[in-house]
């Protein structure tokens, strides 16, 4: 049988996997992929309390979870295609409007 | 211990979250975020919860990963391919990643989440409970809600509109 410490250890696994990906990759769409993998990792910590509990008021909040991330990529992929279109890059390190 | 089905499910979602970031095409990334999602959804199959599973399939593999998709495809082939980043970042970046880890290990080593445990006396949570947590007490963070993923993709879709083509669509006067 899988214990609650099991699902916490798969979760930290995933958060540290998308901090790599925050720190090192410049692509845009990467930083989003990695900005989704640490979202996904909360829910999987949030629906292993609400089972141990259980509870489930855990299960509602990761359902408003998920669909306030599918809007933030929304958005998020929406300012990706202006920046390309500017730029004609999707590196972030391209965008230098905003330094300085 | 764990079992067979988690270690199994465990070693797809990490991997695949893996080969999504390094991976040298973005596409195959984008779809190897969408495995790593599914599974997300199989570990939600585990924890008896499969209204959330369903709605993680429908959202994230359904809408967003192939969103991503679709994003790759608009951006042109030069800028899909990852540059070759410098070593020192790449270093780095691993080290603060396990630093991360160590630290949440030693969080949950110490703390008594490691003396829980799920019974299988008390039943899981039932999907009524949930549309009703959902009708009833929470409706009004629901309305919410709608408002603001509706907001979101008109957000969306105005930024990602174009100007310069607008007046030819329009009527000769």
């Amino acid at each position: 049988m899988n214990q609650p410490s099991d699902f916490l250890i798969i979760a930290a696994v995933l958060i540290s996997i998308g901090i790599y990906g925050i720190v090192v990759k410049r692509n845009a769409l990467r930083l989003i992929i990695s900005i989704e993998l640490i979202a996904n990792a909360v829910n999987l910590v949030i629906v292993a309390f609400s089972r141990m509990l259980p509870n489930p008021q855990g299960q509602v909040f990761v359902l408003f979870s998920i669909a306030i991330s599918a809007a933030e990529v929304a958005v998020g992929l929406g300012i990706m295609i202006i920046a390309y279109r500017f730029y004609k890059d999707i590196d972030v390190t391209e965008y230098k409007n905003l330094k300085n | 211990m764990a079992d067979a089905m988690f270690v199994g499910l465990s070693i797809l979602t990490i991997g695949s979250a893996i080969i999504s970031l390094e991976s040298k095409e973005l596409l195959y990334g984008g779809i190897a975020l969408a495995v790593s999602l599914l599974g997300i959804a199989g570990f939600f199959v585990i924890l008896d919860a499969p209204f959330v599973a369903m709605f993680q399939i429908a959202v994230y593999v359904g809408a967003v990963a192939v969103l991503v998709i679709f994003t790759v495809m608009l951006v042109r082939s030069p800028n899909t391919v990852t540059k070759r980043e410098t070593v020192k970042r790449k270093i780095s970046g691993i080290i603060l990643s396990l630093a991360f880890l160590a630290l949440f290990g030693a969080f949950i080593g110490n703390s008594a989440v490691s003396q829980f445990s799920f019974s299988d006396a008390v039943p899981a949570v039932d999907i009524k409970e949930i549309g009703r947590e959902l009708l009833t007490y929470y409706s009004p963070v629901l309305i919410v809600l709608a408002f603001t993923l509706a907001g979101a993709i008109i957000g969306a879709l105005a930024l990602a509109r174009r100007e310069d083509i607008e007046e030819k669509n329009e009527p000769a006067k």
